[in-house]
């Protein structure tokens, strides 16, 4: 519908896909599977959702710090999410994003948004996150 | 600009220079990684640290263990006394567990590259309890949750929660982002929990800290707990245990107790004066609920009893060895104790290794069960009296625990099935 959010910029890039939204936070760590990009919390609403190539929505990451080793893997590996979005500066996920970029030259975009903007997104809405912090949101797929 | 504000970092006439590769590329790379991520922690300017401890040792994949090797290759040497946590191997006693190959192989590279940085092998968890413990007010960066939560608790050394990758940026540099815990105003108390009615007996038991640990957590997650109404002096090893389960349940990395830890003289200096966000009175039900939740098992089955998370100390073996005595564990229960080489060694000189030989136990050091792939698949219900070990093992591990004392731990590891005594807890 050509709906346009403006957010913060934690980690510069650009990416597309899907949306995964939740309003619980997520820990890596026992929490996604690098190999095939799958949220295996079984305590977690998306669990068993495959992540990869997604818009992953999550307020923030809990737990342990091992989150940033996690993620890197998924870069490495493919499986990781084509964006993140939060609500808030994560450091451990802008971490994993940053080293991603040094190592491999693929940082994964990370763009904190308003809580009230967070609210509006939707699993499936066909989401574009631009360098400079745009969020585009399509329709629900 | 990539990053989370406009405000621009204030460096000094040296990081710039490290920045231009004086101090060699690996430190070029580390101090970089720390510039991009010091404005999403809110830092105006970097601070200097003087020790520090590094978690990206455990082995988790292929890009982490290539990260480490890239730093190692690029000749890096860290600038501050560091220590090594745990890796995903046990060196020298890998072979004797489930560990594939192929899994020991990665891991022990990983072990070498950061080993090959001018670090300190310690491979432990509790470096608080190695001749490596920082000293209070010191400004460290340290990783691992519990040795992050025991040092800025119970020493009043400053550590934010360094993740995994960034903590052997720190030790690669000796600078930080200025910013969390570093600074005296990000310390103080913000969730009151006041023990009501909770009797001495119980505050002496070793459950009780594991237990309010665990609730500290659930409750506060990533603020400062505060703790009000402790009536006795607890161990080190007990605050250990407290801390590991409130940064375990929830991400506690600093708590205070009112009269017993350093930056708590009184309430009012714990909590700088402010009034707490949310206060919680605890009572013996509030506790005998969290102590209930930290078991998933159901029945009485049990396939082996862990002890050592955080990693036993010497003191631990000391309690555990006369409650081994002249017993043996049953031939269907494992029995096995996670510790350090440097406390397994103190261990044995002391004399309290012996009994658990003897008693068909084993001892793993460098590494635990939730960092080694090293229980075979027959192990599905575990017994601990470890709060970190119950709160992981079921997502980690697809496993069943009973959390209990360390002489309920022992008596079903002799009797083939869980028995837990109520103890200080029955009503």
């Amino acid at each position: 519908m050509g709906r346009v959010m403006q957010g913060q910029v934690v980690v510069a890039g650009t990416g597309a896909g899907l949306a995964l939204v939740s309003r619980e936070p997520l820990s890596f760590w026992g929490g996604y599977d690098y190999h095939t990009g799958e949220i295996i919390d079984r305590r977690h609403p998306l669990s068993g959702q495959v992540a990869a190539g997604r818009v992953l929505a999550v307020p923030f990451t809990r737990g342990s710090s091992t989150t940033t080793a996690v993620l890197l893997e998924a870069v490495k590996a493919g499986t990781a999410p084509a964006a993140l979005l939060t609500t808030g500066p994560d450091t451990f996920l802008a971490l994993a994003s940053v080293v991603a970029d040094e190592l491999y030259g693929r940082p994964i975009p990370v763009v904190a948004l308003s809580a009230a903007d967070f609210d509006l997104l939707q699993t499936g809405q066909r989401l574009q996150v631009t360098a400079d912090g745009q969020v585009r949101l399509g329709d629900v797929t | 600009m990539d990053t989370a504000t406009d405000l621009p970092l204030r460096l000094t006439d040296r990081d710039r220079a490290v920045l231009m590769g004086a101090a060699g590329p690996a430190a070029r790379l580390a101090l970089r990684i720390i510039c991009r991520l010091a404005p999403v922690y809110g830092a105006a300017e970097l601070l200097d640290i003087t020790a520090a401890h590094i978690d990206s040792t455990v082995y988790i994949g292929l890009a982490g263990l290539e990260f480490a090797e890239r730093l190692a290759s690029l000749g890096a040497r860290v600038v501050v006394p560091t220590t090594l946590n745990v890796s995903g191997l046990d060196e020298h006693g890998w072979q004797g567990w489930a560990v594939p190959n192929e899994w020991a192989n990665h891991a022990h590279r990983q072990m070498v590259a950061y080993q090959s940085m001018g670090t300190v092998p310690t491979w432990t968890c509790a470096p608080y309890q190695t001749e490596h413990k920082p000293v209070f007010g010191q400004q460290i960066a340290w990783g691992e949750s519990n040795a992050i939560v025991f040092a800025n608790s119970v020493i009043g050394a400053r550590t934010a929660r360094y993740p995994d990758l960034l903590d052997i940026c720190c030790a690669l540099t000796g600078r930080v982002p200025a910013a969390g815990l570093h600074l005296t105003e990000a310390r103080a108390g913000q969730v009151l929990f006041q023990l009501d009615g909770v009797p001495a007996a119980i505050q002496r038991d070793d459950t009780f800290y594991a237990v309010l640990g665990h609730l500290l957590g659930q409750v506060a997650q990533d603020r400062i707990p505060v703790v009000t109404g402790l009536v006795v002096q607890p161990a080190e090893d007990q605050l250990k245990a407290l801390g590991a389960a409130a940064a375990s349940s929830g991400t506690v990395a600093l708590f205070h107790l009112v009269g017993i830890t350093p930056e708590a003289p009184t309430l009012d200096a714990a909590m700088q004066g402010h009034a707490p966000e949310q206060t919680v009175i605890v009572t013996l039900a509030t506790l005998l609920a969290a102590r209930q939740a930290l078991t998933t098992a159901d029945g009485a089955a049990v396939d082996m009893v862990v002890l050592g998370s955080p990693h036993f100390s010497l003191a631990e073996f000391q309690q555990l060895a006369p409650l081994l005595a002249g017993q043996a564990r049953h031939p269907q229960v494992e029995f096995l104790v996670t510790s350090s080489r440097a406390m397994v060694y103190l261990a044995e000189k002391a004399g309290a290794i012996s009994a658990l030989r003897a008693f068909g136990g084993r001892v793993t050091v460098d590494t635990c069960i939730l960092t080694s792939p090293m229980l075979p698949p027959h192990i599905r219900t575990l017994m601990t009296n470890s709060a970190k070990y119950a709160y992981y093992a079921p997502g980690l591990l697809n496993t069943r625990v009973t959390f209990g004392s360390l002489a309920d731990c022992v008596a079903s590891a002799v009797a083939g099935r869980v028995v837990r005594s109520e103890g200080v807890w029955a009503a």
